[in-house]
């Protein structure tokens, strides 16, 4: 008790935790969709330590690597199979909880006014995880991580000017070679997660000012939360959180010791060759619904290429596409529909996207690209229609 | 040095903020070229040899800057290409797909490249006739030294083709 008082002298401990924690209130009108970022949080945490388990003895060298990996860590470290299934699952898994976790931002409006700058660092994570998740997918240095790192390098050369400098530029080579290991792994290991720190911290931070969104989209003052309609997030809220995060654990290991496989492409397991390309090139599954976009536009490769690049993009702009003023999706019957649509052509994207391009996939390919642009342009037209509505009195 | 309406303060304010300037800026230079290429890398930008060494119908790789170049010595049953051939019946073009940058393979019974990732084709002249490629396998540049051929190098037979826009 006598540290705790030291501390608050010097620390301000007692204020910290208030803010942070005792006195920030979550509303009560929400459903367990609101645990995934604390899920997010947890396989980020995960993700470190067996991340840091694992450069204990991978070596970043293009003759090194794949032994490095295949041999020491998986058959020579005690349990280094362990963390390396870990870290594979954990990566895999990573993303369909933020895809959830996006997923129900987008359905209860969390992008609206006031919490665009939430969605917009949120987004700014994805896109952080997603080239934290390109870079790693390279150490390996499989065939699959090989040649995904040289087809998505090649993109690039697509810039007009500059591309195809800009191309060696970024490998340090004419092809993926040792120095896009090396400067794949420094990004991978130190710069990408040091940013995703960052900017997750600006994001709960965003959050404690603003506030949990809630499934009614209603604005709560912070009075209000405190008498009835909102609970402490600690320790009340947390306390459920445990319990999900124990479930979600079971699950999540489950996966790392008898279902580890769906995060290993067999073909990774054959050491790059630089002479050879394997049968068949595909991204792992949570980037096969963007990749099945940049292959939707099969007659012109370079409509393909801006279609996969703003499909990348255009969700960071929610907030200026969708100005209807209701918030939450629960009160929104044409976006209901709108949003699931939306949901279900993502997973047929996502599906056609480890089919082979031919005949009748490559059309399948082009409608599911345009209905996946189709719901964000669709949505100021919504909102147009909402907005009347809203005027005319409910 | 200062004028009237600049104050000490000011002056020192923009003199720092001006140097700091440069120093940023002499920072993201010394990183910008610290991911150029290598020495030992831009060495091997040249790569000799000896297209008398392929037999007719035969088909050879050969390595340049880390790319697969793919040789040809076509055989009269073969698509004819006065345009695209280095010289006589020599196709010389760079064995990565114009889709993606995978390496289509030879196959000799149809005397065609297919590629592998997704499906595309092209005949023995490096054209391409199906699927996704959006263009000709390029021409890598070379020069021609009696029977040797030197990539890497712009000769006169590579800017005639470049100008008829052949390459690529």
């Amino acid at each position: 008790m006598k540290f705790i008082d030291w501390l608050d002298e010097r620390l301000a401990v007692r204020e910290l935790v208030k803010v942070m924690l005792t006195e920030y209130y979550v509303p009560k009108n929400i459903n367990f969709l609101w645990s995934f970022g604390v899920l997010v949080m947890l396989v980020f945490a995960i993700l470190v330590v067996s991340g840091i388990f694992l450069l204990m003895y991978y070596k970043p060298d293009a003759h090194l690597a794949f032994d490095s990996v295949n041999k020491t860590i998986m058959m020579d470290v005690e349990y280094g199979w362990l963390f390396r299934h870990t870290h594979a699952v954990a990566a895999s898994i990573m993303f369909l909880v933020l895809y959830i976790h996006m997923a129900r931002g987008i359905y209860y409006g969390s992008f609206k006014p006031p919490r665009e700058i939430v969605w917009i660092t949120g987004y700014i994570l994805f896109v952080l995880m997603s080239a934290t998740a390109f870079t790693g997918y390279l150490l390996p240095w499989g065939q699959m991580s090989y040649w995904a790192a040289q087809t998505i390098t090649t993109l690039f050369e697509k810039i007009p000017f500059i591309g195809p400098d800009l191309v060696v530029w970024i490998r340090g080579n004419y092809i993926v070679e040792d120095a896009t290991l090396t400067r794949f792994f420094a990004l991978h290991v130190v710069f990408l997660p040091l940013l995703l720190i960052v900017f997750t911290a600006i994001h709960l931070y965003a959050v404690r000012i603003v506030g949990s969104n809630n499934e009614d989209g209603e604005r709560y003052t912070k009075e209000e939360k405190k008498h009835g309609k909102g609970i402490p997030f600690w320790p009340v809220f947390m306390a459920k959180e445990f319990f999900v995060m124990s479930v979600f654990l079971i699950f999540f290991f489950y996966l790392v010791f008898y279902q580890y496989k769906f995060a290993m492409d067999p073909i990774n397991f054959q050491p790059a060759d630089y002479l050879q390309t394997p049968m068949h090139i595909y991204p792992e599954w949570y980037f096969l619904a963007f990749y099945e976009v940049l292959r939707g536009f099969f007659f012109s490769q370079n409509l393909g290429l801006i279609a996969f690049v703003l499909s990348m993009f255009i969700a960071a702009f929610l907030p200026w596409l969708d100005k209807s003023p209701i918030v939450s999706g629960k009160h929104r019957p044409i976006y209901k529909v709108l949003f699931w649509i939306f949901i279900a052509d993502f997973v047929f994207l996502t599906i056609l996207g480890k089919l082979p391009p031919t005949g009748l996939y490559a059309w399948l390919g082009f409608v599911g690209s345009l209905i996946y642009f189709a719901f964000f342009l669709a949505l100021p037209i919504v909102s147009k229609i909402e907005k009347k509505k809203v005027a005319g009195g409910r | 040095m200062t004028d009237e309406k600049m104050s000490r303060r000011d002056f020192l304010l923009y003199a720092m903020g001006g140097w700091a300037a440069v120093g940023v800026g002499g920072v993201l230079y010394a990183m910008y070229k610290t991911w150029e290429p290598l020495p030992e890398v831009k060495a091997q930008a040249t790569v000799s040899f000896d297209l008398s060494t392929v037999q007719p119908g035969e088909f050879k790789v050969i390595s340049w800057r880390g790319k697969p170049v793919f040789v040809l010595r076509r055989t009269p049953d073969m698509v004819q290409c006065k345009d695209r051939s280095v010289k006589d019946e020599y196709t010389v073009v760079m064995g990565i797909c114009t889709h993606l940058g995978c390496i289509p393979n030879w196959e000799a019974d149809k005397k065609i490249w297919h590629c592998p990732c997704h499906g595309g084709e092209y005949d023995a002249c490096g054209k391409n006739i199906f699927g996704p490629p959006p263009r000709p396998l390029d021409v890598p540049p070379f020069k021609i030294e009696g029977t040797t051929i030197v990539l890497g190098e712009e000769g006169s037979e590579y800017k005639q083709m470049k100008e008829k826009g052949l390459t690529t």
